[in-house]
C-alpha cells in the first residue's frame, strides 16, 4: 500500500533551487550535523544502529554494523560511493544533482561517527552536472564552517574531497572503487584479506557507503533512530528510493515506505501501469544483477528479506518493466552483453563465461542458434555460479561474476519456449529489431 | 604545446595536494588534461606521470582502463547513445542506427570534419528519460530519431555552446579550498 510517510531523502527535490546552499539552509540544512556534533560519536552510532539503516548501494548491509566492524587505527577513511552504474538505477544521480548538500551533510556526520581522518565522495565521471553541483556544495560547506578545521566551533576537523570517476562499472564495487581512488585500474581486491573495514584505502580501515545511505543520516540524527525504524517493517526500515523504468506509463523515481509498499503499488500506482494497458511479461526487481520477477510477485512488499526469500533482491533499487511485446532473448542478451563489456577480466569464469554466454544468446536471437544452445547456456551459467541458486555461489573475486547468470537463467526458466521458437523459426518471432553485431 | 598549460600545472599541483598519496590524483589530472586538448596527449601523460610520481607507461596503462579517457583524438562533440536495458526497451538501437546513417559513420568513429563522434553507452542513470543520450556528458532525453536530428542541428549551429562545452571539459566548477584539517598519520603531501 502507498503510505503517508515523511520524505526523508527527497524532501527538497522538486524545488528549482534544491541544490543551492540558500535552499538547503532555509530547509533545515546542517541542523542534523550540528546536533550530531553536540553528541558523542558513540551516541551518533547508537542512533544509526537503532534506525537499522540498511545500505542503499546494493548489498543491503546494515550501516551501523558496518561501522562497528572498522579496525581500530589512528587513520581511518570514509569513502562515499556515488558511482551509480548498475543498469536502470538512477536514484543516486538524482540525489547528487538535486540535493548535493544533503549528501555532504550526511558524509560529515558519518565521518564524525567513525572518526575519519578524511572523507571522499567518488562521483561517477559521466555526471558532469552532478560533479559541478557536488563541488560547489563542498566549496560552500567550507565557507559555512561545516568542513575544514574545527567545524562549527567543535573540536572535530574534517576534509572532504569530491573525486571524479572515469567510466567503468566495476569501480562501483567497493574494493574496485578503492583501487580506482588510489589512481589505479579498478580491479576488485580479494576478500579476505581486503575487507575495506580492515585493509581499505591506502591500507587503512575504510568505510564505503552509498550516497543514498549518507542522505538518510541528517534525518536520522534529527528525528532519532527509533522514528526511522518505526517506518517499514522487520529489517526493512525507513523509506527508500526506487527507480522505475522500461515499459511503464510514467517512468521515474519514487521515495516509498519500505516493506509496506508493494511492486504493484510502484508499477501500477505510481508508475501508471504497463504502457498502453498491455500485459506484463516480466520485471527486474533490483538492477541487472537480480533474478527476474513476474506477475505472481506483484503483491510482494518492497522488503529486503521477503524478496530475498523469493529468490531475488532489491539490490540497487531499480525496477524495470517489460511488457508482452518484449523479446525475452533480446532482453537477456543485452544484460549479458553489459556484464561482458564491464568484466574487468581478472577471473576466468567471469571473463570467459560472460563472453561465451553473450555469443550464444546473440546467435539464438539472430535465428542462427541450435536447440542445444539453450542447455549450453544453462550449463555455462552453472559453471559461473554452481547450483544456480539464490543467493548465488561465487567463484570469482567480486560479485559481478555471479550476476551474469541471473538474467539468462530467469529468462530460460520462465520462457524456454520462446528461446526454442527462435531456433525453430530461424528468426526472432517478436518484431523488436535485430541484435547488433560487434 | 600539448603539455599541460602553466595555469593547469598549478591547478594540478593543488589537486595532488588533496590526497594522502600523489597517485590518487591520476584520474582527476587526466580529466584536467582532456579539458585542454579533448583527449590525452603523450605530453600530458608525461606531465601527469611526473605529478603522480609514476611512469608515463603506468599513466597510459591506467587511463586505458577507463571509457571516458581517450588516448586518441575524438570529435568536438561525443554523442553517447545508451542502449542498455531501459533504453533498449524504448528503441535505443533504432536511434543508434539512425545516428550512424545520418552522420555517415559507424559507432566509435568521428565525422571527417571532426565535429561528431558516436559512442554506444552503457546505462547512464537517466533511464526515466529513455532513450538517453549524452553529449560530452551533458544529458539529453528522451531522444528519438527526430530528436536526434534536432540535437545534431543545434550542436552544428552552435546553439548549445552554453550547455555543452567542448569534449573533455567535465566540471566547470573547481574546488576553491586546500585541505584544512591537520593531517592524522599518513604522509600529507
Ligand atoms: C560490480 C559491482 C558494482 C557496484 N556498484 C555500486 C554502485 O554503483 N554504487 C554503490 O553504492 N554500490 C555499488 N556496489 C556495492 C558496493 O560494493 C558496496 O556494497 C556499497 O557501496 C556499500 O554501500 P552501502 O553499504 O551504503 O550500501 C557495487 C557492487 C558490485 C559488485
Ligand atoms: S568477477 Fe569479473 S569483474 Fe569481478 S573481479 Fe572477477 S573478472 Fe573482475
Ligand atoms: S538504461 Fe539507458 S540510461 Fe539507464
Amino acid at each position: 500500500m502507498l503510505t503517508d510517510h515523511p520524505r526523508i531523502v527527497s524532501a527538497r527535490v522538486g524545488a528549482e533551487d534544491s541544490h543551492t546552499l540558500e535552499r538547503f539552509l532555509a530547509t533545515g540544512g546542517y541542523e542534523g550535523l550540528k546536533k550530531a556534533l553536540s553528541m558523542t560519536p558513540e551516541a551518533v552510532r547508537a542512533e544509526v544502529d537503532a534506525a537499522s539503516l540498511l545500505g542503499r548501494g546494493g548489498a543491503g548491509f546494515p550501516a551501523g554494523r558496518k561501522w562497528s566492524m572498522l579496525r581500530e587505527a589512528p587513520t581511518k577513511y570514509l569513502v562515499v560511493n556515488g558511482d551509480e552504474s548498475e543498469p536502470a538505477t538512477f536514484k543516486d544521480h538524482m540525489l547528487i544533482e538535486h540535493d548535493p548538500h544533503q549528501i555532504v551533510e550526511g558524509t560529515i556526520i558519518a565521518a564524525y561517527a567513525i572518526g575519519a581522518a578524511q572523507a571522499f565522495i567518488y562521483c561517477r565521471g559521466e555526471f558532469a552536472l552532478g560533479l559541478e553541483r557536488l563541488t560547489r556544495a563542498v566549496n560552500d560547506a567550507y565557507d559555512e564552517g561545516a568542513l575544514g578545521r574545527e567545524i562549527f566551533g567543535s573540536d572535530f576537523s574534517i576534509d572532504l574531497v569530491v573525486h571524479p570517476g572515469a567510466g567503468a562499472y566495476i569501480c562501483g564495487d567497493e574494493t574496485g572503487l578503492i583501487e580506482s581512488l588510489e589512481g589505479k585500474r579498478g580491479f576488485p581486491r580479494i576478500k579476505p584479506p581486503y575487507f575495506p573495514a580492515v585493509i581499505g584505502l591506502y591500507g587503512e580501515p575504510t568505510v564505503v557507503n552509498n550516497v543514498e545511505t549518507m542522505s538518510n543520516l541528517p534525518w536520522i540524527v534529527l528525528n532519532g533512530g527509533a522514528a526511522f525504524a518505526a517506518l517499514g517493517q522487520g529489517s526493512s526500515t525507513g523509506t527508500r528510493l526506487f527507480a522505475l523504468s522500461g515499459h511503464v506509463e510514467r517512468p521515474g523515481w519514487h521515495e516509498v515506505e519500505m516493506s509496506k509498499t508493494t511492486f504493484r503499488d510502484l508499477i501500477y500506482g505510481l508508475g501508471g501501469g504497463v504502457r498502453q494497458g498491455r500485459d506484463l511479461k516480466a520485471f527486474i526487481p533490483g538492477g541487472a544483477s537480480s533474478p527476474w520477477f513476474f506477475e505472481e510477485h506483484l503483491d510482494m512488499g518492497l522488503d529486503q528479506d521477503e524478496v530475498g526469500k523469493a529468490g531475488s533482491m532489491l539490490g540497487s533499487g531499480s525496477v524495470v518493466v517489460m511488457d508482452e511485446t518484449t523479446c525475452i532473448v533480446r532482453a537477456a542478451w543485452r544484460i549479458t552483453r553489459f556484464f561482458q563489456r564491464e568484466s574487468c577480466g581478472q577471473c576466468t569464469p567471469c571473463r570467459e563465461g560472460s563472453g561465451w554466454a553473450e555469443k550464444v544468446l546473440r546467435r539464438i536471437e539472430d535465428g542462427s542458434g541450435r536447440e542445444e544452445d539453450v542447455e549450453l547456456l544453462v550449463d555455462l551459467c552453472d559453471n559461473i555460479s554452481p547450483g544456480l541458486g539464490w543467493p548465488p555461489k561465487q567463484t570469482t573475486i567480486c560479485p559481478l561474476g555471479p550476476s551474469i547468470p541471473q538474467a539468462p537463467v530467469s529468462a530460460i526458466r520462465r520462457y524456454r519456449d520462446e528461446f526454442l521458437l527462435h531456433v525453430k523459426e530461424g528468426a526472432c518471432p517478436l518484431p523488436a529489431g535485430e541484435v547488433r553485431h560487434g | 604545446m600539448a603539455h599541460l598549460s602553466a595555469d593547469n600545472q598549478q591547478r594540478a599541483e593543488a589537486i595532488v595536494a588533496l590526497y594522502p598519496e600523489r597517485r590518487s590524483a591520476l584520474v582527476p589530472l587526466c580529466h584536467l588534461a582532456q579539458a585542454e586538448e579533448g583527449h590525452l596527449t603523450e605530453e600530458a601523460m608525461e606531465d601527469i606521470a611526473t605529478l603522480c610520481g609514476i611512469s608515463p607507461a603506468e599513466v597510459r596503462g591506467t587511463a586505458s582502463f577507463y571509457d571516458m579517457l581517450h588516448l586518441e583524438p575524438v570529435g568536438k562533440y561525443v554523442l553517447a547513445v545508451c542502449t542498455n536495458i531501459a533504453c533498449m526497451l524504448q528503441g535505443a538501437y533504432e536511434v543508434l542506427e539512425h545516428a550512424e546513417a545520418t552522420l555517415g559513420i559507424r559507432t566509435g568513429q568521428t565525422t571527417p570534419d571532426g565535429m561528431f563522434t558516436i559512442e554506444e553507452a552503457e546505462c547512464l542513470a537517466g533511464c526515466d528519460q529513455a532513450v538517453c543520450v549524452q553529449v560530452n556528458h551533458r544529458f539529453f532525453g528522451p531522444v528519438d530519431e527526430e530528436g536526434f536530428d534536432r540535437l545534431v542541428d543545434d550542436l552544428a549551429a552552435g546553439r548549445l555552446e552554453e550547455t555543452v562545452p567542448p569534449h573533455g571539459v567535465l566540471s566547470r566548477v573547481s574546488r576553491e579550498v586546500d585541505l584544512e584539517a591537520p593531517a592524522v598519520g599518513g604522509e600529507q603531501v
